[in-house]
Order: C-alpha cells, then structure tokens, then sequence
C-alpha cells in the first residue's frame, strides 16, 4: 500500500480519507508555541465532491489513493454506462452514471474527455471546455436578427438545453463553453 | 510566488529594506535603556532537550576535538545568555539565527531570526510591558490586552483548559468540524495546542494580546507557582493570531532545570527519538546563581510580517530554505 507523509503534502496529491479518495486543496504546517507539529489540510473528496478539514500529526503517514486523469474518447452509452477508450491502447472504460454526473449532456461520442480513474475505474468525467452540437428543437429563428440581445431556450441533440440568441435555427451547429453552460458562438465549421 | 527565478530573493527589495530598518529600531530601542547586545555560538555541543524542537546536528573534527565531536546548531541563543546572566552580564539582548528541523511553513523556516532578551530584576508582568512598548515602537499597535490562559479558554471556547479532559476536548473539535488526529496517549497539552491553533488563535484580532499563566505542563524554562492549580510565570504574545514572542519569569533552580531536562529525554526515549547531550554548563551555571530576571523570545521574521503586512514569511526571507 502506497503511502504518503505529511512531509509530502502539496495541494493535487491524492488521499484516501474514510475509504474515499480525495484530494488536497489546502495544506497548512502548523506548530504551536510548544509542543507537537500538525499538518492542517482542506480535503475535497472526489466522490461527493464535499470539502472538509482534517489535522494530521506531523510526520504521520496516510494511504495514497490510486488516482490518475487520463485522456480518453467517448464512445457510445447503452443506457447503463458510458464507453471511454484510451485512444493509445484501445482498452475501453464503462464509466457509471454517477461518474459522468453533468458531463452526459455535453458529450455525444468521439470527443475527447479527461477521465479521472480510481484503482482503474471511472470515478468523474470532464467534457471538453467546449463542444459543437446540433439544435434539435426551438422556436423558429427570427430572420435579419443578429443582434443576438433577448435569447430563447435551445435544445441540442444531447438533451442539453441552452439559451442561444433568437436567430439561431433548428438544425445549426453551436458552440458551447462546458464549463458554464453558455452559448458561444454559431460552428466555424 | 509569483515565478521569481530561483537565484532571485524572494523578499521584495522593499521588504529587505524594511528588515533593515527594523533592526537597526531594535538596537536603538535597547541602547537607550542601556541592554547590552551580545553573540553567543550558533553551535554547540548540548543541544535542546525539548521533545518537540528537532535540532540539526552537525560534526566537528580538529584540534580540540581530534577524535570529534557531535555538535548541534543551536534552537534558541537560551543556555548561553543565562550562562552570561550568571556571570554578572547584567540586562542583555541578542539577535541571532536559530534553526528548527523540520519546520517550513506560512510562519515557519528552518532557520530564522531571533530576538532574544533578559532582564535581571524584572518578573514576566514588567518584561510583558518592555515588549509592548518594544512592538508600539516598531508596529504602531494599539494597546495590547492581557488575558490569562484560562481566561481566554473560557472566553473563546467556553472550557476551563485546567482539568480539561481528551474525551471532552476531542468532542469539542469534532463538534466544530475540525477532525483532529489520533492522538492516542499523547498528553492533554496537544489537545489544547490544537484548539489554540484552530480555534483560538483565528478569532484573535489585529489587536496584540498577551496571554499568561499557563498550565505547569507546559511550562518549559519558566517558574511554576505551586497555587490551585499550578501555573507557569510564562508569557506569549499573539498579534493578527500569531504567536510572535514567548517570555518567562525564568526558572533558576538548577535541581529543578535538571528534572525537567531529564524528563525531556525519558520523553524523547518514549517518542524514538534521538537522546541530545542536557547542557551541563547551563546547570552549572544555575547552581552558581541565576539573578532574578525574566526573559522573552521574539521571532523577528514574523515581526516583518507584520509590519509588511505579508501573508507569507518568504515574502520577508531573502532567501529562504527552498532558495537556498
């Protein structure tokens, strides 16, 4: 079992905490006026995502959790989990509902995501910062508006639904920033 | 930091000014109430005996020494300025280097610098006075509040920290999301280190605050006065919630000194840890007679701290450990 000391402490190393893996955000050496040495560290446990605090005595060992991002394609879902494949390899990865959490309404199949492995199974998916996908239904578009101001509710062919300038019609390719949900601009492409 | 290249200080050039200018306001301030500056030996050949402080050893060979010689550099100018009070030194300060291992942090550097001083005459309530107009002088601070040790336990968490059992005061951490470590068979003085450090000291203000009388375990150098319960005559001063100094009504038994130097190396044997030679010549010195004084020991880096508003010590150390 890997190990690390609180010597080796720096915010992005992975932990286990109660049998979660985590890892640190914030890791603070504190030694009182006399007296024992404490490692003070924020943790963000990468299952629920919560933040919490924990003390460690100085020198103190904690197992390391057997946690790796790696780049991967999406393939395909079958309704139960998401196919990934480490396009080096070919090895896929059926990733759970819960690992790819908001990513499922971005992604479509072929993008390439980051996908965080925990001992070599899927724990969270990261969607690309943006992707390109097709509107399948809004309100018809509003012809010689480009001024983009006011906006409509669009949904993609994902099942995503975003608010896109009135012009936009059905069947256009848009642009779209994962990270905040939004709109950016109509597809280059 | 923001990507200074390696050989550069880290310390901003105005910060370095800054540390010269306060140096050159500490030794103004001790000239004119007439404390004489001295040097002791960063090395030596005791070391400290504290559990806790993990000095860094080195090796002498040579002339004096031909078959060698362990010797430590040293965590506090302490032992040598009390060999001089002994002497008949009369009030003295130093300025000096003292290194810890092991410690690097937001207020921590192995090595760092020190102001030390002693003052034969003065208990640690008068001592406590000297530093506050030491700190006026250089920090502009408003008056600084003095509050017991138990007093601020129960003003700020609300238990009496004398008698305060683990169960209660793991219960108390716990309550507050502060999951603290097994601290199996360690003393209740850790338990107390904690809700000092994670407590505590975030709710003080910027307003300096003394606070005094604490439990006799963890009376280090200091007097103990035998009352219910019994208290140690030691001081430390917090400001924006950091210790800057720690002072004592210094302890001049030599019978006692040995006893507790003693029981740090039973300690340090129950840790695993290695045994580091008790000053001799410190006992020496105190059988001979210590005059009546009171002593403190103020970190001067995190003094700049303050006085530069940093977040960081590396931002006052032109160099440190990791620009070594």
């Amino acid at each position: 079992m890997a190990t690390y000391s609180t010597n080796e402490f720096k915010s992005g190393l992975k932990i286990m905490i109660e049998s979660d893996p985590c890892t640190i955000v914030e890791n603070e050496f504190v030694k009182p006026g006399k007296g024992q040495a404490f490692s003070r560290v924020k943790i963000r446990n990468l299952k629920t995502g919560r933040v919490v605090e924990r003390t460690f005595k100085s020198g103190e060992s904690v197992e390391a959790a057997d946690v790796m991002d790696t780049d991967m394609q999406y393939l395909y879902n079958d309704g139960e989990f998401w196919y990934f494949m480490v396009p080096d390899t070919f090895e896929q990865y059926p990733a759970t509902k819960e690992a790819v959490g908001e990513a499922a309404q971005w992604i479509k199949g072929e993008e390439t995501c980051v996908v965080t492995l925990w001992n070599d199974v899927p724990l969270a998916v990261a969607p690309p910062n943006f992707v390109v996908l097709a509107v399948t239904d809004t309100d018809p578009g509003l012809r010689g508006d480009t001024s983009g101001g006011g906006g409509k509710p669009a949904t993609l062919e994902t099942g995503a639904v975003v608010r896109v300038p009135l012009f936009i019609n059905i069947g256009e390719e848009l642009k779209i920033d994962t990270r905040t949900g939004d709109y950016v601009s109509r597809s280059k492409d | 930091m923001k990507n200074i290249p390696d050989w550069q200080p880290a310390a901003s050039l105005e910060n370095l000014k800054l540390r010269a200018r306060v140096l050159a306001e500490i030794r103004a301030f001790f000239s004119v109430r007439d404390v004489m500056e001295v040097e002791t030996p960063l090395l030596s050949s005791a070391g400290s005996t504290d559990p806790y402080l993990d000095s860094f050893t080195s090796h002498y060979q040579g002339p004096l020494f031909p078959a060698g010689q362990t010797v430590y550099l040293q965590t506090s100018p302490e032992f040598a300025m009390k060999r001089l009070l002994a002497a008949g030194s009369g009030a003295i300060y130093q300025i000096c280097k003292a290194f810890r291992n092991g410690e690097s942090g937001g207020q921590h550097n192995p090595e760092f610098t020190m102001l030390e001083w002693y003052r034969p005459g003065f208990d640690h309530h008068i001592l406590m006075d000297e530093v506050e107009a030491l700190i006026a002088a250089i920090l502009k601070t408003a008056p600084a509040r003095r509050i017991t040790y138990r007093d601020l336990f129960l003003e700020y968490v609300g238990l009496d920290p004398f008698g305060l059992s683990a169960e209660v005061a793991r219960a108390y951490l716990q309550a507050r999301d502060i999951h603290p470590p097994e601290l199996a068979g360690t003393a209740i003085d850790d338990w107390l280190s904690l809700i000092m450090t994670h407590v505590i000291e975030p709710a003080l203000g910027a307003e300096p605050v003394f606070v005094y009388d604490f439990p006799a375990s963890q009376a280090m150098l200091a007097r103990v006065v035998q009352a219910k319960p019994a208290v140690a005559q030691r001081f430390e001063l917090y400001i924006n919630g950091m210790e800057l100094a720690n002072g004592f009504y210094e302890l001049a038994d030599a019978g006692e000194q040995r006893r507790r130097f003693e029981a740090d190396l039973q300690q340090r044997q129950q840790l695993g840890l290695t045994a580091v030679g008790m000053s001799q010549a410190l006992i020496a010195a105190l059988e001979s007679g210590l005059p009546d004084c009171a002593g403190v020991a103020l970190g001067v880096d995190r003094l700049l701290m303050l006085a530069a508003n940093s977040e960081s010590i590396t931002e006052v150390l032109a160099f440190p450990l990791d620009r070594g």
